[in-house]
């Protein structure tokens, strides 16, 4: 299915959330949101995702 | 000495992590510095994330992520989410930005994300204006920190209405208040600890300099030594000069 992940448009087999982490690499300390709403690490397993649906992927990064 | 949500600071310097030349460098200026607090954020994950999160632990400082960027109550509620997730800690540096050259903030939205995150079980540290009022309503929204610009962000100005921040002291005695953005240098940061602030926050004025290391080093002397002199109680300024040297018992020579 299509998605936009982090900006980017992306076709991806994972129906998951989980799945969408393992399958683009993504590891360690992430925190996500689908649609603007943010999903907790325990609930990613059960997510499932749709068609043009708006991920992002954070991490800890520099700020002020 | 005021506690932050109960927790005592050990050096009342927060300093930020962007902007430094290198990763080493912004090590250095943590382990000069002593700072107690660092502030960090969210972003999109290309891959460094991690090595920086290793880092960030390895100070073994507090860590106070920001909402940096945001501008509806709806994304500095999700990010604040995202950052309790990642970064372990119910401490959230609540940023809501209100105009996009001077990063105000817009503090009728702050009140209200405040509220919203108060009750979700959140530590807010709010970025504010000095406005008393928009303090008393963020006390009121659960906040038990309060924030106020020194100037805006990066600027380097310095303390610029000293006379509302020291109208903010004086109406919220009680209230652990940091002066937060603005700070150029040394004698900005003493100046605030000077008037009686518990501490403040700074990024760019360590982060830019050409020897980040030692000007963070100069801070965390200037902050010790602001808030020594507050302790201290200094003097009331005065307009004429008042002999310091005893008048009694000079010789008569002329």
């Amino acid at each position: 299915m299509k998605i936009v992940l982090n900006g980017e448009p992306r076709e991806v087999a994972a129906e998951t959330l989980t799945a969408l982490l393992d399958e683009c690499g993504f590891s360690g300390r992430v925190a996500t949101a689908v649609n603007e709403d943010f999903v907790p690490s325990s609930l990613r397993a059960g997510h499932r995702l749709n068609d043009g649906d708006r991920v992002e992927v954070l991490a800890p990064m520099q700020g002020g | 000495m005021r506690t932050f949500y109960g927790t005592e600071l050990s050096n009342p310097l927060m300093l930020g992590t962007a902007q430094y030349p290198s990763p080493a460098i912004l090590e250095q200026a943590f382990r000069d510095s002593g700072a107690g607090v660092a502030t960090v954020s969210l972003r999109r994950e290309g891959g460094a994330g991690q090595t920086f999160w290793q880092m960030i632990q390895d100070l073994g400082v507090l860590i106070l992520p920001n909402t940096a960027g945001c501008h509806t109550v709806k994304e500095a509620v999700t990010t604040a989410h995202m950052a309790r997730e990642v970064f372990d800690t119910k401490w959230i540096k609540l940023e809501l930005i209100g105009h996009t050259d001077s990063l105000q903030p817009d503090v009728f939205q702050l009140v209200e994300a405040a509220r919203i995150l108060t009750e979700d079980g959140f530590q807010v540290f709010p970025y504010t204006t000095d406005d008393l009022i928009v303090g008393e309503r963020l006390l009121e929204a659960g906040c038990e920190v309060l924030m106020p610009w020194g100037a805006p962000i990066g600027s380097g100005r310095g303390l610029n209405n000293e006379y509302a921040l020291r109208a903010m002291r004086a109406e919220f005695p009680d209230v652990p208040l940091v002066v937060d953005a603005g700070i150029g240098l040394p004698s900005h940061a003493s100046h605030a600890m000077e008037l009686g602030y518990d501490a403040v926050l700074l990024n760019t004025a360590v982060a830019r300099a050409g020897e980040p290391q030692l000007m963070a080093k100069a801070m965390a002397l200037a902050v010790e030594a602001g808030r020594l002199a507050h302790e201290a109680d200094p003097i009331e300024a005065r307009d004429m000069a008042e002999a310091s040297t005893p008048v009694i018992g000079k010789a008569f020579l002329s």
